[in-house]
């Protein structure tokens, strides 16, 4: 047997509400599976498991708010055997290694897959409301939403409007700033910025978009987040963790990419392994990233596994930013506007793009010629777009 | 389509793209992204949408024309009216 205790889902985290079990005592747990449901100041979370058990008992109900670290269940993670009422186990069953898809695959669902059977906002409906989500009849596709609540609460219940997706600004709001209070205590940050040339990657994408319909047109963020990927994994002393004064480089890029939510507040989950990741494959999993963060339904993996940020503006907002690193990562890279420019080049006036790109980083673990040469490699990645 | 029924279905894509948004009064003529926050990823599924719905090709250089509701009803309008 081992406890399977609340996780913590940031520096900044300090207690989660269980929601829901998803896996019930005698169930089979392989890693990666997604066991629980919590509710944190960032959301509803998924909660994985990292090894293959059974679930053995749960020790908190439903509804219960309880500490990082209080143990919430119990795995039996011993010899896995076929429980008395499971002996016929149905051939979607997969054994355990076959659960063990690339993370990066394994995070990248169809919208399909990810209907969840309750919408957040209908979760966060429901606990306003003190219904019973068994009582709730779900519509044709298996979903409960606002209106299967409405139905079950039959015209009671006043109707509300405009729900956050189950995220309370407030406590997000102290989230982040715990966060980056913590950042700005500890770690001695240092900052190195370059207008980067990003004339040939806008070129390239306008050309690459005339070809592509519209549901696979790229983003700009997405060879940007490519290009960056590819630079930071060249460059250890930018990618990891820093904690108890030993900083752990990560071989792999598990891009935190930061997400705005209207109404304010941020998250920056992670992109993994997306140093690896193609075009194609980077654009639906950042798609997916940023719808799952506005629905407040993200994964603890996605939540706790970043090496390193990426902050991206976007257009129409400011050219430069100055990030906070968010702690225990080492380094986030900000990426301000895209803006038209003349640049002095090859003995003339030229009108060129240019992004300004600023490197926050941790002097405990590198200097500035550091990002000065990750900065360079990126430039190189940029002006290579069909590269990427 | 009626001049109202292209702002229905407007509407209607925007609040798929940004459920929070429903039963939000719509200015015609602000831009949605200083209205509501719409980011880039936003306004993309908005173009997504708004292709799906009505089967009108809308390339990029097009996009600065849908930045309002007006702008997408007088742009849905002139479309369907080459076609």
């Amino acid at each position: 047997m081992s406890d399977f205790k609340m996780p913590s889902l940031g520096a900044d985290m300090d207690a989660g509400t269980l929601v829901e079990w998803l896996k019930q005592p005698g169930d089979k747990l392989g890693k990666g599976d997604v066991i629980a449901v919590v509710e944190t100041q960032k959301g509803a979370i998924e909660i994985e498991v990292f090894h293959d058990a059974v679930m053995g008992v749960h020790l908190v109900e439903p509804g219960e708010r309880v500490t990082v670290g209080t143990t919430i269940a119990r795995l039996d993670d011993g010899e896995i055997e076929e429980p008395e009422h499971e002996a016929a186990a149905p051939p979607s069953a997969l054994p355990a290694t076959e659960t063990l898809a690339p993370a990066a695959v394994a995070h990248i669902r169809k919208p399909e897959e990810e209907r969840l059977k309750i919408t957040p906002a209908a979760r966060k409906r429901a606990e306003e409301m003190g219904i019973d989500l068994q009582i709730v009849s779900p519509d044709a596709a298996g979903v409960i939403g606002l209106a299967e609540l409405e139905a079950a609460a039959k015209g009671q219940t006043p109707i509300l409007t405009r729900t956050k997706a189950g995220i309370d600004p407030v406590e997000m709001r102290r989230a982040i700033a715990a966060a980056m209070a913590r950042s700005k205590r500890e770690i001695p940050h240092y900052y190195v910025s370059s207008d980067l040339d990003v004339t040939a990657l806008m070129t390239w994408l306008e050309g690459e978009n005339r070809k592509r319909p519209v549901a696979e047109r790229l983003l700009y963020a997405v060879p940007l987040i490519r290009a960056l990927c590819l630079s930071l994994a060249k460059t250890p002393e930018l990618n990891g963790i820093h904690e108890g004064d030993v900083f752990r480089p990560d071989e792999a890029v598990h891009a935190g990419i930061a997400v705005s939510m209207r109404g304010g507040g941020l998250i920056a989950p992670a992109i993994l392994n997306a140093d690896t990741l193609d075009l194609d494959v980077l654009r639906k999993a950042l798609a997916d990233l940023v719808q799952r963060v506005r629905a407040g339904r993200l994964k603890s993996s996605e939540m706790t596994s970043a090496t390193v940020t990426i902050s991206n503006l976007g257009e129409k907002t400011a050219d430069m930013l100055m990030p906070v690193i968010y702690p225990p990562q080492v380094a986030i890279i900000g990426c301000g506007q895209i803006r038209e420019t003349a640049r002095f080049k090859s003995g003339a006036w030229q009108a060129r793009r240019v992004m300004t790109v600023t490197v926050a980083a941790d002097h405990r673990v590198s200097d500035g010629r550091i990002a000065a040469r990750f900065l360079n490699d990126a430039q190189r990645q940029l002006d290579h777009p069909e590269k990427l | 389509m009626t001049q109202e029924q292209s702002e229905d279905l407007v509407k209607r894509i925007l609040f798929q793209v940004a459920p929070e948004l429903e039963g939000e009064d719509v200015d015609p003529d602000e831009p949605f992204r200083e209205q509501f926050e719409i980011d880039s990823m936003d306004f993309l599924n908005l173009v997504i949408g708004l292709n799906k719905e009505t089967g009108i090709e809308i390339p990029e250089e097009d996009y600065p024309k849908l930045e309002t509701l007006s702008g997408c009803v007088a742009y849905l309008n002139q479309r369907k009216g080459q076609t």
